[in-house]
C-alpha cells in the first residue's frame, strides 16, 4: 500500500491538473485534497457530501496606540511593508502580514500583541469510499500559504493527490514541501513548455520522483516529448485533445464516469502506480 | 510648502515616474526655492506592499505635496492619513511638472 501524496502541479494554468486529480483519486483510490486555494474546484467534480468544516486563522499585529511612542522600530524591522506611520498612530495593513512576530519582538513598549484573524477555511466531505478535502481562501485576502500549511499538515496517513495552484509561487512551494512525488501536467504549446521548464526547475529542488502528463496531446505534435527526452523525465502518460473530455469537463462531470475514459485512467493510475513503486524505492 | 515628485531619473531634468511605489527617484522641492535633493526610492524593489514602503520613506522628508501620475491604495492611504495632498500630472521633465504646480495647472485627487 503507498502511503505517500502526490502533489499534480502544473506551470502553466488551465493544462488539467484537476481534470487529472479528480480522475485519478477514485480510481487509485486516492483521497483527493484541493490546495488551490485561490480557486478550488474540484468538488465541482467530486460533488463530496461534506461532512465537516472548519474556519483557518492566522496572527495579525495589533498596536495599542496609547503605549506606543511612534519610534518606528516596528516599522523599519518589517520585511513585509504591513505597518506605516501616520501622525499619531500606526496603521496596519494586516493583509499582508506573514505573522513572523518580529514588530512584538522589537517593540520595547509593550504596545505590540497580536490577535487572530480568519483567512478562510476548510471543508472535509467524502467521495464513494474517498476523502475530499479542499482549502478555501476567503475573498480579499492574500496569504494563502498559511492556509495550505493547514490543509496539508493534517493528511491522512493514506494515498493522498493534492490538487495544487497553477504557477511557481509560494503557494506551490509550500504544497511541494508536504509532496512525496509529483505528477507534472502540461500541453503540447509554447506557453505549456515554457511554464512546465520553470515548474522542473522548481520540482528538482525538492529532489522527488516526478513524470510529465501531456493533456490535450495532439498527433504529430512532439514538442513536449522533445523537451522530457534531451531533460531525461519520465512522459508517464497522455491525454488527448478531445472534444467530449472538453463537454463532460465543462459539465462538471468525471471522465470516469464514462467506460472508455475509465479504461484510460485504470491504465494511467497502473502506470504511475509502478513509476511510484520504482521510483520511490530507489 | 515642500513638495515631492516621482522621477525616473535623479538628475533635475529625468522625466516624472508614473508609478508612485515603485519609481526610481523621489524629488524634493521647495515651493519658494526650488529643486533640494533627489533621494533613491529603495522601495521599488520591495516584493509586496512597495507603496507602504515608499511612503514610509518620504514621511521623513515631511511633504505637504506628492506629485505623480498613480498612486495605489494602499500608499494612497498612507499619505491620506498623513495628511498629505496627491496632485497628478501627465509624464513630463520633473521640473515642468512642479512648474505646471506653481501655476496651479495640476489637478488634485481625493483618496
Amino acid at each position: 500500500m503507498l502511503n505517500i501524496n502526490i502533489a499534480v502541479i502544473s506551470g502553466k494554468g488551465g493544462t488539467g491538473k484537476t481534470l487529472v486529480a479528480t480522475n485519478l483519486a477514485p480510481i487509485l483510490k486516492a483521497n483527493y485534497i484541493d490546495a488551490d486555494v485561490e480557486e478550488p474546484n474540484g468538488f465541482i467534480f467530486l460533488k463530496p457530501k461534506v461532512i465537516k468544516t472548519y474556519k483557518v486563522k492566522t496572527s495579525i499585529p495589533k498596536i495599542d496606540q496609547v503605549k506606543c511612542q511612534q519610534c518606528y522600530k516596528c516599522i523599519d524591522f518589517c520585511e513585509f511593508n504591513v505597518l506605516a506611520k501616520a501622525q499619531d498612530k500606526i496603521l496596519v495593513f494586516d493583509k499582508l502580514c506573514h505573522s513572523c512576530g518580529g514588530c512584538k519582538l522589537v517593540c520595547e513598549y509593550d504596545a505590540i500583541r497580536y490577535i487572530k484573524k480568519e483567512i478562510g477555511h476548510i471543508s472535509i466531505g467524502t467521495y464513494k469510499e474517498i476523502e475530499c478535502r479542499q482549502g478555501i481562501l476567503k475573498i480579499g485576502e492574500l496569504m494563502a500559504v498559511p492556509l495550505i500549511e493547514e490543509l496539508l499538515s493534517k493528511l491522512k496517513n493514506e494515498l493522498n493527490i493534492i490538487d495544487s495552484s497553477p504557477g511557481t509561487s509560494c503557494n506551490v512551494v509550500s504544497t511541494l514541501s508536504y509532496a512525496d512525488s509529483c505528477l507534472l501536467i502540461t500541453e503540447p504549446t509554447q506557453f505549456g513548455l515554457h511554464d512546465l521548464k520553470r515548474a522542473v526547475s522548481l520540482v528538482r529542488k525538492f529532489k522527488i520522483p516526478f513524470g510529465v502528463i501531456i493533456n490535450r496531446a495532439m498527433k504529430g505534435n512532439d514538442l513536449i516529448e522533445k523537451y522530457c527526452q534531451t531533460e531525461k523525465i519520465n512522459v508517464i502518460g497522455q491525454i488527448p485533445y478531445d472534444v467530449t473530455i472538453a463537454k463532460l469537463y465543462s459539465e462538471g462531470k468525471l471522465l470516469i464516469e464514462q467506460e472508455k475514459y475509465k479504461k484510460e485512467f485504470t491504465k494511467l493510475g497502473k502506470i504511475i502506480k509502478e513509476f511510484l513503486l520504482c521510483n520511490l524505492q530507489s | 510648502m515642500k513638495i515631492i515628485i516621482t522621477a525616473q531619473g535623479k538628475e533635475k531634468t529625468s522625466l516624472m515616474d508614473a508609478r508612485f511605489g515603485r519609481c526610481q527617484y523621489f524629488h524634493v522641492y521647495d515651493y519658494d526655492k526650488g529643486f533640494i535633493k533627489a533621494i533613491e526610492n529603495r522601495a521599488n524593489q520591495a516584493t509586496g506592499g512597495a507603496g507602504i514602503k515608499a511612503a514610509n520613506l518620504i514621511l521623513k522628508e515631511k511633504p505637504d505635496v506628492i506629485i505623480t501620475s498613480d498612486v495605489g491604495p494602499n500608499a494612497g492611504y498612507v499619505l491620506k492619513n498623513n495628511e498629505i495632498k496627491v496632485f497628478v500630472s501627465d509624464l513630463k521633465k520633473v521640473s515642468d511638472v512642479f512648474a505646471d504646480f506653481k501655476e496651479n495647472k495640476l489637478e488634485e485627487i481625493s483618496i
